[in-house]
């Protein structure tokens, strides 16, 4: 059957921004197979002009909303860099932890509030109170247990206030850590195991699909990398963060106000399955098992499994979490004043596997400390391409289901990536002239 | 009947948004006194007209523009929520550089493919009829003024400096620690959150009705700020609100 489609899903719902679905087929051929990004870009780089450096990670935790915590502590990262901040093992620590909680709070909101509904054909959250309310509740419990953990240590989780440039302004007591410590373990862990659970009953309903790609993530040798480490390609292998412009390659498609990216192949993968494809080894035994349990392999190829993966990572991230305070605890949590006395001006750059995958900042100061050039390269930019490519394979598999049918496959293979297009559209690289 | 209440997003960061689904606690309350007809970032069903419009976000694009009109069209109240709503917020900030060559420099040739406007609060377009300042938004603030509006009662307004909430919570002021801090001129009503974990007040809530700019500026350069980076410090979430 030669088959005609003109799909148009205008706004896609359950994803943070703006964005629309656009296949045409005509005849059986497939000429477009995009998601638009629609999203009014916001220019951060003009807003960033000039700012001094303790202003940066202000302005660029709003970036996005659900991703502030990464944003901040990324930015907080390459200002360091750049103007040779060295900051202690105790603050290292603690913004290891804030990412454990960010990354929790945001994999919670994903597979739970985002992505779930799908799997029980629901059109959000709301009606599952009725149907799944220990479900729900038990969601709302993680998202709650995680956003303390930002609370506790940076005031707040949504646009944190006390991580700064050399340090922390405030730090929790050793009292407040060790009730986190006790609350991550006797309600964090064993909802996470729960969560396991009905992922594993829900995995028969996920999508056959497999489109083999280039998967790029942080690595490193001491842990299954967030915080920091080298640039690792599935394709090539390691590259050092300050090359990342050769591997981000950007460029400026026209359905797109957020730019796409390209390395080895036409496209690349980064996120929660990326990370699972390259550092699995370095999990937790019971994040390992509890992949086992929900069917996600070794080399997974499913981009519909992004949400296994995730999962996978809430209960590695608990288990670290719990270990990170072990560790503050035996080193003595001390009152420090953050480091903020320059010894260089400069470039500098950093890298942070936030949730939705790898997140560069980049920024070069003047001698005064003001920022003079900004470049940041979001995940979710890197995965447009990704998407795409996706999109093209398989909407001609599914071609022989209804209109319907692909609609929906299409809307979850989108939302499996867990998309943050405020983010993605919100800063786009340039340099300022001087002066 | 219970009302009908939407939730929009703008240009911003969606996380004010975000922060109504970090009401856990309270979220099942909430939810048993309204129906939330509409609320594209959890949800797939819309709506064709709201008792209360709660709008994140401000204006950027003349597509923007335009929606708003049409969610103002079929909502009986609207409600602007946080700062880029409320006063442009941190979005504003780009109308101070020439977009033009900014423009240039991320998209090159393509520059004008995507049409953007500066950035402006909702009420530069249509009127607004309450507001939940902040940014984020403050979550006691939002659930003070939720509360208010389905009870029928009036939301409570902040027109006094962070200063007064940093004095009653017995803060130490952060210009004895080297800090210089926007607390004096700045809207309270977030219980001088950022002062009491030791960071500075960025006047998110935006300035209070009878600010004394000259004022503020005299204790940032008595302080050892230069005039240029005293201004650009009171701009960061208020660009629209400074004259200098």
């Amino acid at each position: 059957m030669k088959k005609n489609l003109n799909i148009n899903v205008h706004h896609l719902t359950r994803v943070e921004g703006h964005g629309n679905i656009v296949v045409n087929m005509r005849d059986g051929v497939l000429e477009t197979a995009h998601l638009n990004i629609v999203e009014p870009p916001r220019f951060f780089e003009a807003m960033l002009k000039g700012r001094k450096f303790t202003e940066a990670a202000i302005i660029t935790s709003r970036i996005c909303g659900i991703c502030s915590l990464g944003h901040q502590i990324t930015s907080l990262k390459a200002t360091e860099a750049a103007l040779g901040l060295e900051v202690s093992e105790q603050t290292v620590l603690l913004r290891k932890l804030l990412i454990m909680g960010a990354t929790i709070q945001s994999n919670v909101l994903h597979a739970y509030f985002l992505a779930a509904p799908d799997f029980l054909n629901a059109t959000s959250v709301f009606p599952l109170i009725a149907t799944h309310k220990d479900v729900v509740v038990r969601a709302l419990r993680m998202k709650r247990l995680a956003n303390e953990i930002g609370e506790l240590i940076a005031g707040r989780a949504v646009h944190p206030i006390t991580p700064v440039p050399g340090g922390f302004t405030q730090i929790p007591s050793s009292h407040e850590l060790s009730a986190l410590r006790e609350k991550l373990i006797n309600e964090g862990l064993p909802d996470a195991i729960a969560t396991v659970e009905t992922m594993q009953s829900l995995a028969s309903t996920i999508p056959q699909f497999h489109r083999p790609t280039e998967y790029i993530s942080l690595k490193n040798d001491t842990d299954y990398a967030f915080y920091d480490g080298e640039i690792c390609s599935s394709d090539v292998g390691n590259t050092a963060v300050e090359n990342y412009l050769g591997i981000t390659n950007e460029f400026v498609v026209t359905h797109s106000t957020s730019k796409h990216a390209k390395h080895n192949r036409g496209a690349y993968m980064v996120g929660a399955l990326a990370r699972w494809n390259n550092n699995q080894s370095q999990l937790t035994d019971q994040a390992k098992s509890a992949a086992r349990s929900m069917g996600l392999t070794p080399d997974c190829h499913n981009p519909y499994m992004i949400t296994i993966a995730q999962v996978v990572e809430i209960i590695h991230c608990i288990e670290e979490s719990i270990r990170i305070i072990e560790c503050l605890t035996d080193l003595g949590l001390k009152q420090e004043r953050p480091n903020q006395t320059p010894t260089r001006f400069g470039r500098g750059i950093s890298a942070t596997e936030v949730p939705r995958g790898i997140l560069f900042h980049d920024y070069t100061y003047d001698v005064q400390g003001r920022i003079i050039a900004a470049n940041c390269v979001i995940p979710t930019g890197q995965n447009l391409a990704n998407i795409d490519a996706d999109m093209q394979k398989l909407v001609p598999e599914i071609v022989e289901k209804t209109e319907p049918e692909i609609v929906h496959a299409l809307e979850m293979l989108v939302r499996a990536y867990d998309p943050c297009i405020s983010c993605s559209v919100h800063i786009l690289d340039v340099e300022f002239n001087h002066g | 009947m219970k009302p009908k209440v939407a939730f929009f997003d703008f240009t911003g960061c969606e996380g004010c948004q975000l922060n109504k689904l970090n009401f856990e606690n309270e979220l099942l309350d909430i939810l048993a006194h309204v129906d939330i007809v509409e609320f594209r970032e959890v949800m797939d069903e819309r709506a064709d007209s709201y008792d209360i419009a709660f709008v994140e976000g401000g204006i950027s694009s003349p597509a923007c523009v335009e929606r708003i009109h049409d969610i103002r069209r079929r909502s009986k109240i609207l409600v602007a929520m946080g700062a880029c709503a409320v006063n442009g917020g941190i979005n504003a900030l780009k109308n101070r550089q020439p977009i033009d060559a900014v423009r240039e420099a991320v998209y090159g040739e393509d520059k004008y493919l995507f049409a953007t406007l500066p950035a402006m609060p909702i009420s530069a377009v249509v009127k607004v009829d309450l507001e939940v300042r902040g940014c984020p938004m403050s979550q006691p603030d939002f659930l003070k003024l939720f509360k208010a509006l389905v009870f029928g009662k009036q939301p409570p307004k902040y027109d006094y400096a962070v200063c007064v909430e940093c004095k009653l919570n017995e803060n130490e002021c952060l210009f004895n620690t080297g800090q210089v801090c926007l607390g004096p001129i700045s809207r309270g009503g977030c219980e001088a959150i950022c002062p009491g974990f030791g960071q500075f007040c960025t006047g998110c809530r935006g300035f209070v009705e009878d600010m004394n700019e000259a004022a503020m500026l005299k204790i940032l350069t008595d302080h050892g700020v230069s005039r240029d980076e005293a201004r650009k410090q009171m701009t960061l979430f208020n660009a629209t609100e400074v004259s200098v």
